[in-house]
């Protein structure tokens, strides 16, 4: 019995989070009541990005997408669609502002300015059959570079595709693998770099979890562009699905001979070796991660000597992050100079974001470089949740900047992004609103530096340490001028004087807000108050008269008694006791309380 | 060559030349803390953590280290700018703003690399506040003392003792601001394989590393008119301890030293260097009846406490092979309550023995239990040269210009032989002048062997030909060269009768407990050159030939390596687990 | 074990056409089959299912089949419809799945409509 009918469940992280394995088992249990098992199939593929709106089933050739789908939407879609084919329309996207049904992925705002080159198989392939990625031209590059073209020639393709890092420092990618190429030494080793820690970001998860032979395909590519046969992939323990998905992929390749021993009868050899990291942020700093790898403790050495020359076991090597690697096998087999035509003039090819925070559309998504954060922002993003005013994003993940409402035109490119005071990063870009204070978010962000410093050097260990407590003081409502202008010398200086990237860019939240938003840190130090009504050692909390019924419920609620009035009268709250706890603003009916 | 410039000099400097070497080429000295080179050991600590000595270069986005960056052709450097000074600066204040200022009551006050750059910088202000990180202190092994309060994270007892020492004892632990230097699973110092060398403890710039301090307990004693108090001190402190006052390093200052412990009350001033003899007939005995076949080859000597732990963790299966000798001064301590005591009829009980050394292993080695007889203690206190030469500041002495007073007999006596103890070879070579006239009956012309000697190599190999025998000799200093050596004996790769290990890069002349160099070689190898000067000023320099030990044997010990010998000056091994 | 590119090139296209069914391309020519209540009750699913075989078989990568709900003509079920991309589309009645099989055959691939089966179109 032929297939003429698939269900494509997400099977990502986030996905997996709201259920969507127990969905899969309902479509499963659904077909197989209506012994259609022979002709319909349901298999669980990588994430398609679409996060806000999981878990997410596509149904093929139908082409209808079905959004947020729990149990019983599934058992209906069984019931409907698969047996009927009549589309179970409350479970197609709906646009917010038309209210029109979108039952094509490729119609759905989200998608329509993406352009999927490193997630081109996830949502489309099941991650854990090979001969579905086989299928999908999977090996096809590696077998190119293999057979027709010499080391020289890929390094030289992957220049001139322009191809940059996607795990931060966006530096070129072919330059990198030429260096190690004429490192000379008879061992060298291809390091793959998935310890994604920015907060809120999983590019490299998603793309190990919904299309890991593509990674492994690009690694092998680079190993023989700079004549390694063995490579580590260093993923955190958080992503067991991941972990799983690879090592799946890595035994399928080596059953395949696309791993191991004279890769398609050819003298080439490679292997591959998954390395679990325990977690640790600066893991991500590729000297941190090979001092990992060797069993020592995760921290930064000096460069130079760079990886290239001096890296693992004292060896030469190569380390690229996921998304680097998985762009590298289209490069070779589309070219590079098709590569090159998508971006900008010095930032090529596309970049995967985790767009999250206050935004509408939560997810990941790929799009190419020179798309303005107001694309991502407001036509892909869907703009701000609740119709609330943007005021900043911030990309790059702990140390990038934040960047304000005036510059949401820029065309994003590694280079922009630098010159805004922020940074490319691994891709996170996280949404802010009018209800978030600046000066928090800078501390939130100097916090997770804080906790993730390797402590090696004084400048991170000591100074990113200060300067949270500058921003503390600054934040409780202590903070002097004096403060501010010592916290900028100290951020300046921190960013100056750190030995790894971690501490040279933790103080760009810092910074970056001071440059864009200094009115808030004004009003927190000079009129003590927090515009954004965050900070709440700095709320005053006020009853509006008009508003006041007397009702007396905030009195009821407030623990210390501040609150005065008889019922039926306006009641007064008695700032000087005042604990600042909200109780009275939430319990109010009339919207009387008010905060400052 | 690769050529530079730096503050408008141009010159041109071997590749590989750190800015830092090159700097000082040009008598540019640029500040540092963390940084730490002592080629001479080949320890050289690269860590660039305090970031003292960032640079400004030509086309480079962020400050440089100039301790750790190699220079390149074309290279311009700025050390001076507003910009490097500003952030040195910062750099100090932030280090000074978690460090307790406590210097007026430190134990390095003075002898701080902290509190020097502080004041060649002209900090009189730290400009930031805050938490200061405050950490579990630590004097369990009554020996070294971690106050990792004052770890200013430079890591340099890491590489000290990762890298020369190979004991691993120390690693960064934790993350962020609370990131601190600490022993595995933070386990009291008594419960890990630390051999307590103090090499750690030397090269540490701040007091987070210091010796457990016995100067008050020694007063204590002094002053305590039931306690016949006596002083024994090793052959190191006599080339060291000028230093404290000033003196050129190399000064030897026996005469004074012996005064000033008198001053301070000691009832007898005594010399190590006596047991030292004891220990050379008794091992050279033990070296023989090896030889003969009575027990297994190579003998190590076993002098240095630190080793001995060292071997008991690491290399449990070849506890057959050291000598069963104590150490000098724990031979010294089993003779002053028993000999001494009986000589001239002082209760043992009575008896306070401390000694003077150059070390803070001696500190543990005298807690363990082997080393007691009836319930009393060989030794009862040890204090090092720096606290030995507080002792003598605080009790007013003016020490250079104390006269040269002689050791006190009997135990005052000694032989050129016992002095060379102190340093690198020295064992091994007074063992030689014993061995060689035992063996052949003949008297030995030429003393001096030359092949053990010297600093620059940590392994070295000697054949001396004793009649018809080629004796090999192997002499390995620094913990790291002494693993390697063993590795290759346990392994069969490499044969020799005789070795002599000791622990600290040197030997005893560059113990833990010695005035701090400061990173400066030169003066361990003056401390080297004054032990052979104060060999050769030595009438007799045969360990057998003192007349004092021969007298002792006579009236007391009995035979060498006889019963009551083996009761009193051996000792015995115990496997020690790894953690 | 693949131990050359041709291996490499017969296992893609061996699983090729699995993916065919998840490409969604505005291009491809659409076979939609009545899968209602009626179309099932007099058979659609053999046709569909011979359609879909029929597609395999003939080789035929432009083509999509697509089952859908009913399209109001009960008394002629089962009934399919052939869209090619910018023609109006053709609707067949009574569709069993030898027919389905030949209107692949001379529809879909060659492009002649079978007029004697057409509803309408």
């Amino acid at each position: 019995m032929p297939l003429r009918m698939e269900l494509l469940v997400c099977g990502g992280t986030g996905c997996q989070a709201s259920n969507s394995s127990r969905v899969l088992e309902v479509l499963r249990e659904g077909i197989q009541e209506a012994n259609l098992q022979e002709e319909v199939r349901v298999l669980m593929t990588g994430c398609f990005g679409f996060c806000e709106k999981g878990p997410i089933v596509k149904v093929m050739p139908d082409n209808i997408f079905y959004v947020e789908v729990d149990e019983e939407s599934a058992r209906k879609i069984v019931r409907e669609h698969v047996i009927k084919g009549r589309i179970v329309e409350e479970k197609i996207y709906k646009e917010p502002e038309t209210e029109e049904r979108l039952p094509e992925q490729s119609s759905i705002p989200f998608y329509k300015k993406q352009i999927r080159i490193a997630l081109r198989n996830c949502g489309k392939i099941d991650p854990e059959n090979i001969n579905e990625y086989i299928a999908s031209d999977g090996y096809m590059a590696l077998a190119r570079v293999l057979t027709e073209m010499t080391p020289e020639e890929v390094i030289d393709a992957v220049k001139r595709s322009g191809l940059r890092g996607r795990g931060g420092g966006g530096f070129p990618t072919g330059l990198k693998w030429e260096a190690t190429r004429k490192s000379k030494s008879d061992v060298k080793y291809i390091i793959c770099n998935a310890d994604e820690g920015d907060p809120g970001a999983f590019m490299d998860r998603s793309i190990l979890e919904g299309d890991p032979h593509s990674v492994l395909e690009g690694m092998a590519i680079a190993g023989y562009a700079i004549g390694a046969q063995f490579g580590y992939i260093y993923v955190r323990a958080e992503y067991p699905l991941a972990i799983h998905r690879l090592r799946i992929a890595i035994s399928q390749a080596r059953e395949m001979g696309l791993l191991g021993k004279n890769i398609l009868g050819t003298n080439f050899s490679f292997d591959v070796e998954i390395k679990i990291g325990a977690g640790a942020f600066i893991c991500g700093e590729e000297t941190a991660l090979i001092n990992s790898i060797e069993g020592g403790r995760g921290e930064p050495t000096v460069k130079p000597p760079y990886p290239a020359q001096v890296g693992l076991w004292k060896k030469p090597t190569n380390i690229n992050n996921v998304e680097t690697f998985a762009n590298v096998p289209p490069i070779i087999l589309n070219g590079a100079e098709w590569f090159s035509s998508i971006g900008t003039e010095k930032s090529k090819g596309t970049k995967v974001f985790a767009l999250a925070g206050k935004v509408n559309n939560v997810g990941l998504v790929e799009v190419p470089m020179g798309i303005t954060l107001r694309e991502i922002i407001y036509d892909l993003g869907g703009g701000i949740k609740g119709g609330k005013k943007f005021k900043a994003v911030q990309t790059g993940g702990p140390s990038g900047g934040c960047i304000p409402a005036e510059h949401l035109d820029t065309p994003i490119d590694y280079d922009t992004l630098n010159a805004l005071g922020s940074m490319m990063g691994s891709g996170g870009m996280i949404v802010m609103d009018e209800d978030d204070c600046m000066v928090n978010i800078a501390k939130f962000y100097l916090e997770f530096s804080c906790d993730e410093s390797c402590g090696r050097c004084t400048a991170c260990r000591v100074g990113n340490k200060r300067m949270l407590e500058i921003l503390n003081k600054i934040t409780e409502g202590k903070g002097e001028m004096e403060d501010l202008e010592m916290l900028k010398e100290l951020a300046e200086t921190v960013k100056d004087s750190s030995l790894c990237g971690l501490g040279q860019t933790s103080p760009n939240p810092v910074l970056s807000t001071m440059k864009f938003f200094y009115d808030e840190y004004l009003a927190h130090v000079k009129d003590k108050s927090c515009p954004a009504g965050v900070c709440t050692e700095l709320l005053k909390y006020y009853i509006i008269p008009e508003k006041c019924v007397g009702c007396t419920a905030c009195a009821k609620v407030c623990p210390v008694n501040v609150i005065h009035g008889e019922p039926r009268k306006v009641h007064v709250i008695d700032r000087e006791g005042c604990i600042k706890c909200g109780e009275c603003y939430r319990t109010c009916r009339f919207g009387a309380i008010t905060r400052k | 060559m690769v050529n530079v410039t730096i503050n408008d000099i141009k010159l041109q400097v071997p590749e590989g030349t750190t800015i830092l070497q090159a700097a000082k080429m040009v008598n540019i000295n640029i500040p540092t803390l963390c940084h730490l080179d002592l080629h001479d050991i080949k320890m050289v600590n690269r860590t660039a953590s305090c970031r003292v000595c960032l640079v400004e270069i030509e086309g480079r986005r962020n400050l440089a280290p100039a301790c750790a960056t190699e220079c390149f052709e074309g290279m311009v450097i700025k050390t001076n700018t507003k910009r490097a000074i500003r952030a040195r600066r910062t750099m100090v204040e932030l280090l000074l703003s978690d460090h307790p200022t406590d210097c007026l009551v430190c134990e390095k006050n003075g002898n701080c690399d902290l509190q020097k750059l502080a004041a060649d910088l002209g900090i009189r202000k730290i400009r930031f506040e805050g938490e200061k990180s405050t950490y579990t202190k630590d004097g369990s092994s009554g020996a070294l003392y971690r106050n990792p309060d004052k770890c200013i994270m430079c890591r340099r007892c890491e590489t000290m003792c990762n890298e020369v020492q190979t004991c691993g004892i120390y690693s960064a632990v934790d993350r962020g601001f609370e990131t601190v230097v600490a022993p595995a699973f933070n386990l009291p110092m008594i419960d890990t394989q630390c051999t307590f060398c103090g090499q750690c403890v030397s090269v540490c710039p701040t007091a987070a590393l210091t010796e457990v301090s016995y100067v008050a307990k020694v007063w204590e004693a002094l002053h305590d008119p039931d306690k016949f108090v006596i002083a024994q001190t090793a052959p190191a402190i006599r080339v060291a301890l000028g230093e404290e006052f000033g003196l050129e390093p190399g000064t030897i200052v026996t005469g004074k030293m012996v005064a000033a412990l008198r001053r301070l009350g000691f009832r007898k001033v005594f010399d190590t260097d006596f047991a030292a003899d004891v220990t050379i007939v008794e091992e050279a005995k033990e070296f023989i009846e090896r030889l003969k076949g009575k027990g297994r080859l190579p003998i190590l000597t076993s002098c240095c406490p630190s080793w001995v732990k060292f071997i008991e963790h690491q290399f449990p299966e070849l506890l057959d092979i050291p000598s069963t000798c104590k150490s000098p001064h724990m031979m010294f301590g089993a003779i002053a309550k028993t000999y001494f005591a009986e000589k001239f009829n002082i209760p043992p009980e009575k008896i306070v023995v401390v000694s003077v050394m150059p070390c803070i292993a001696k500190k543990y080695e005298i807690q363990r239990k082997e080393f007691e007889e009836n319930g009393i203690k060989n030794v009862d206190y040890v204090i090092t040269t720096r606290e030995f030469a507080k002792m003598i500041r605080e009790a007013g002495i003016d020490f250079t210009k104390l006269p040269n007073e002689d050791f006190d007999d009997p135990l005052g006596e000694s032989t050129g032989a016992s002095v060379i103890f102190g340093v690198t070879g020295g064992v091994i070579e007074a063992a030689l002048r014993t061995a060689y006239e035992w063996i052949t009956g003949e008297t030995l012309e030429k003393v001096e062997f030359h092949g053990v000697r010297g600093l620059e190599d940590g392994l070295k190999e000697a054949t001396v030909k004793i009649k018809d025998m080629e004796l090999k000799i192997g002499v390995a200093h620094g913990l790291g060269n002494a693993r390697r050596l063993l590795e290759d004996i346990r392994d069969g790769k490499r044969f020799y009768h005789a070795i002599e290990i000791m622990a600290c890069p040197g030997g005893c002349i560059d113990g833990g407990g010695q005035p701090y160099h400061h990173g400066n070689l030169d003066i361990v190898r003056a401390r080297l050159n004054a032990i052979y000067e104060e060999d050769r000023n030595k009438p007799i320099r045969k360990s057998h030939e003192n007349p004092a030990v021969i007298a002792m044997y006579k009236e007391y010990m009995g035979e060498i390596g006889g019963e009551k010998a083996h009761k009193l000056l051996h000792t015995h091994y115990t496997p020690r687990e790894r953690i | 074990m693949i131990k050359s590119i041709e291996e490499l090139k017969q296992i893609r296209d061996k699983y090729k056409d699995v993916l065919q069914n998840r490409e969604a391309e505005e291009n491809k020519i659409r076979i939609l089959v009545g899968m209602a209540t009626c179309g099932i009750a007099a058979g659609a699913r053999d046709t569909i299912n011979a359609i879909v075989d029929e597609v395999h078989k003939e080789n035929i990568n432009n083509a999509v089949v697509v089952q859908t709900g009913c399209m109001g003509f009960c008394y002629a079920e089962p009934t399919v419809e052939v869209r090619f991309p910018g023609k109006s589309p053709v609707l067949y009645g009574k569709v069993d799945a030898e027919r389905g099989r030949e209107i692949v055959r001379r529809h879909v691939k060659n492009g002649e409509v079978i007029s004697e089966w057409v509803l309408k179109g």
